[in-house]
């Protein structure tokens, strides 16, 4: 349990892939996600999200926080961390997880790898050392960060499996949605899984940080004529509204990062009951969440569909002339055609088809103009490609 | 599988234990207690140390039995009977100037008319104190938020009680109660006996010296004893056990079935609460309600199992401070030893061995870094003078308390416990030249003693630190401080729950109340 890294006194960290990031990176739009530079567009933001939409991106995903958690009591710890049934994920297999506080707020949201033998990987926004320490007490677990030691690529798009494939994974086709294999490559192991944050076909690479730039450098060679193209965190930001995923940080402040009452949310409230069993015995946040269960939640996650084009970033929503609550995302959605915004409101409301309004502000040239735009509440991501679950994967 | 149906399993038969199982059968409960040893009775026990000689093998004075407890389990006519009563407090001086402490007031050849005037005055402020703190000890704590009626009156009682001290106590008592004892001393008065044998009251059985926060609070913890009707220590005939033997009785008399040498392997939890206890040799016994008179820590870490509570739970047992650092002493005498400056009604009392407050913290500070002092303190009885039952004709038994032993001893009790014991002795013959003459037979049990012995997990007399940090609502930590833990099912009576440690029979009382009053399916905390 006791694995934790001396202080790395470095204040911004470069990803193993850096010195490819950076050449490609034209524009030097730089963000800090996590302490690591990494660019939020590499050359026009339109065209990285197209690549993902119709050929294919390459995000560089190595700041994503990542866990090895091992030990003889490794599923039972997490299953008493998740708030789903660990026990259901098989090896070889990944799946998509929250976990909660004691009091059912959600932390965050995240992917667990199964690699077998109790031998798991979690990747996180936050950073859970102390919580998955605490929570270890009474299991024979060891949680180790291995961030700086696995550097990782999200290649997604309707051409990544042709991509791969002709960077040499072959097979790779026949590899289910949260599913993960290994390949050979200069001597290490390549780990691919089928997962992604884009709502499209998709992989995400796993490697040693030593062959990372040679991995790049293959990939891209590989892809040349497939449209391969570096993506940056805007591009994959309006990729994943349009496909629905929540980020925490934005669509839901981490539990144990809330200062002010009142301000965090359970899963019910992100519209994650799908990843809450409370039937499968103990875990963080059990109590509360069955109290919920039974007194009812405080907010409804909705999806909205927006008239206009204009984003309905930070806008309140209204019910004729009534505040019942806000967007946390928002953006105009190329594919689906459509302005789409997540929100927060008000549990009494937000039924599928229900007619709401969005107070959007937006200023041109420093005047600003309001709009009472009216929206309905979608029942599902307006972005569902059926290629997402095709297996085998298709070329394009 | 034991399929006699019981309402209630008690694990455990310290005294709140059974104090707990009698009040349920009392209601009608079908109730039974299981205790690991021989006799009942947990820290409050009569041993044999040596042939013939028998002292209170952990706690030695009575002083805080709640007169309810006492009345509504009618534990005179169980038989229960005091040998003493009312005893005065003696800080022992080498030279033999003592300071004797009493209900009535202080004295002392080297006591100054203004300290005896000034202890008048703050005995009187502190007993006000102390009242208040018993007022709140008597019931469930009141809860802060998500309050019920019987909590508003409960804090609406407090608040009354908090103005009815009048403007300048409750100034004080706000402006003391987070300060230290030291400091309150120093405030007061200048005999420094009659501050060591104060401070030693405030730091007695925990980890605190003098100058430390919450010391304050831990005397006025003590003090409530007067508020029951003590005017100073008390001795059961026949030792501590005396208590425990009236109060199994009495728990008999009101039905509980009690077990002794069984051990509870576990408490059985599922995810919606305890199903029963399971035995060593793993016979089971169903319950849907399980009483712990075990310690938090005992509860939790080792018959729950961590895994089968919340991670906000697991990390407030773990952080629960509960390590002892008081040793006891036993002594077989073949005759009384001669204190300087003392006579033989004088040696019936308690005396205690602070020479000063210094002194103490420097006692304490050697404990910190897990080592004893050279000059350890001690609360002091030879018991045999009130009580013949103890010891042969003719001879006697001293038993101590010795402070301060730190559970953990950097150099392990296995090398330090002889050593620690000789100290003892050389630090009693001090005020005792001939003491080691008298000697027949000793016995020290240290921390690490009485937690194998006793089961008090860390060796802590308390089950756990008395202070504010661990008090009232947080004892033993927030969101389990109204007996029932958050494990629907389960209850905690013990020291570890409000109002805490000490003989004092309000925590089983208090438990056995919410029990009765509880709901199931309502276990909100």
């Amino acid at each position: 349990m006791d694995q934790l890294k001396p202080h790395d006194p470095t204040m911004m960290r470069q990803t193993p892939f850096h010195s490819r990031v950076a050449r490609a990176c034209e524009i030097n739009q730089w963000d800090d996600w996590k302490g690591y530079t990494t660019p939020l567009a590499y050359t026009e933001v339109e065209q990285e999200y197209f690549a993902i939409r119709n050929s294919t991106g390459v995000f560089d995903l190595s700041p994503m926080t990542k866990y090895h958690i091992g030990g003889p009591d490794a599923e039972a710890f997490l299953n008493r961390v998740m708030t789903r049934d660990i026990r259901k994920l098989k090896p070889g297999r990944v799946g998509y997880t929250v976990w909660c506080n004691d009091a059912g707020q959600v932390m965050d949201d995240g992917t667990l790898f199964n690699f077998g033998d109790n031998n798991y990987r979690l990747c996180s926004y936050t950073r859970v050392m102390d919580w998955l320490q605490w929570s270890a007490l009474g299991f024979d677990v060891s949680i180790e960060d291995v961030t700086a030691d696995v550097a990782a690529l999200a290649v997604q798009g309707p051409t990544s499996c042709a991509v791969l494939k002709a960077m040499g994974c072959a097979g790779l086709e026949g590899l289910k949605p949260f599913g993960l294999t290994h390949f050979d490559f200069e001597g290490v192991e390549l780990m691919v899984s089928r997962t992604g944050f884009t709502g499209d076909l998709g992989y995400e690479l796993w490697i040693v940080p030593e062959q990372a730039e040679l991995l790049w450098d293959r990939l891209f060679a590989a892809g040349k004529d497939l449209g391969i193209r570096a993506t940056g965190g805007e591009a994959l930001e309006l990729a994943r509204i349009e496909a629905g995923f929540l980020q925490a940080g934005v669509d839901f402040v981490p539990a144990e990062e809330v200062v002010r009452q009142g301000r965090s949310r359970s899963p019910f409230e992100l519209g994650l009951d799908w990843l809450v069993d409370l039937d499968k015995g103990v875990f963080n946040g059990r109590r509360a969440l069955l109290e919920e269960r039974m007194h009812g939640s405080r907010y409804r996650f909705v999806f909205l569909d927006v008239e206009g084009n204009k984003p309905a970033e930070h806008s309140f929503i209204l019910k004729g002339r009534k505040e019942i609550g806000i967007v946390t995302s928002a953006a105009w959605c190329p594919t689906a055609k459509s302005n789409i915004a997540f929100a927060q409101i008000d549990a009494r409301y937000g039924k599928a088809g229900e007619e709401l309004i969005a107070e959007v502000y937006y200023q041109r040239e420093l005047a600003w103009t309001r709009v009472l735009a009216k929206c309905r509440v979608l029942r599902s991501p307006v972005f569902n490609s059926p290629k997402r679950r095709q297996t085998p994967a298709p070329d394009y | 599988m034991t399929d006699a149906h019981y309402d209630a399993v008690v694990v455990g038969g310290g005294h709140n234990g059974l104090v707990c199982g009698a009040y349920l059968a009392k209601a009608g409960r079908k109730v039974l207690l299981l205790e690991r040893r021989a006799e009942v009775g947990g820290a409050a026990v009569t041993r044999e140390f040596a042939d013939g000689f028998s002292v209170s093998a952990c706690a030695q004075w009575l002083q805080q039995l709640h007169p309810d407890v006492e009345s509504d389990l009618k534990l005179s006519r169980h038989g229960l009977e005091l040998a003493a009563r009312d005893l005065d407090t003696i800080a022992l001086a080498q030279d033999g100037a003592h300071v004797t402490i009493a209900a009535n007031g202080v004295s002392g050849a080297a006591l100054s008319d203004r300290d005896a005037e000034r202890y008048a005055r703050f005995s009187r402020q502190m007993f006000k104190f102390a009242r208040l703190l018993a007022r709140v000890s008597e019931r469930r704590v009141p809860q802060l938020t998500e309050a019920g009626w019987r909590d508003r009156i409960a804090m609406l009682s407090l608040a009354l009680g908090m103005k009815r001290l009048g403007r300048a106590d409750m100034r004080d008592l706000l402006r003391i109660g987070l300060i230290n004892i030291y400091d309150v001393m120093e405030e007061h008065f200048d005999n420094d006996l009659l501050k060591g044998a104060l401070s030693l009251d405030a730091t007695l059985g925990t980890h605190l010296g003098p100058r430390s926060p919450n010391s304050v609070i831990s005397f006025l913890h003590r003090r409530m004893g007067e508020v029951f009707g003590y005017r100073g220590p008390a001795l059961v005939r026949g030792g501590m056990g005396g208590l425990s033997q009236a109060l199994a009785a009495a728990a008999s008399a009101c039905g509980v079935e009690i077990r002794t040498e069984v051990q509870v392997t576990s408490i059985d939890a599922a995810a919606d609460g305890v199903s029963g206890i399971t035995l060593a040799g793993g016979e089971r016994i169903r319950a849907p309600i399980v009483v712990s008179n075990a310690d938090p820590k005992t509860t939790f870490e080792i018959l729950l199992g961590l895994a089968n509570v919340e991670a906000g739970v697991a990390r407030r047992v773990h952080n629960y401070r509960m390590q002892g650092n008081v040793a006891k002493l036993h002594l077989a005498l073949d005759g009384l030893p001669d204190f300087v400056g003392l006579d033989e009604s004088q040696l019936g009392q308690r005396l205690v061995v602070a020479p000063g407050m210094d002194a103490m913290e420097l006692a304490f500070n050697a404990a910190k870094y897990g080592e004893y002092s050279p000059n350890p303190v001690l609360d002091i009885s030879i018991p045999s003078l009130s009580d013949d039952s103890l010891a042969p004709a003719g001879s006697h038994v001293l038993t101590a308390l010795v402070q301060y032993a730190p559970y953990s001893l950097k150099a392990g009790w296995e090398t330090g416990k002889e050593a620690f014991t000789q100290l003892a002795i050389e630090t009693l013959k001090r005020y005792a030249p001939n003491l080691r003459e008298t000697i027949i037979a000793s016995e020290l049990l240290t921390p690490v003693d009485l937690e194998r012995e006793f089961h008090l997990g860390g060796g802590h007399w308390h089950h756990g630190e008395i202070g504010l940090d661990q008090l009232l609502v947080a004892r033993p930590f927030p969101g389990a401080s109204r007996y029932a833990m958050p494990v629907p099912g389960l209850f905690l009576c013990g020291a570890g729950a409000h109002p805490g440690g000490g003989v004092m029979g309000l925590a089983g009382r208090n438990a056995a109340r919410e029990i009765i009053a509880h709901k199931p399916g309502k276990s909100r905390t």
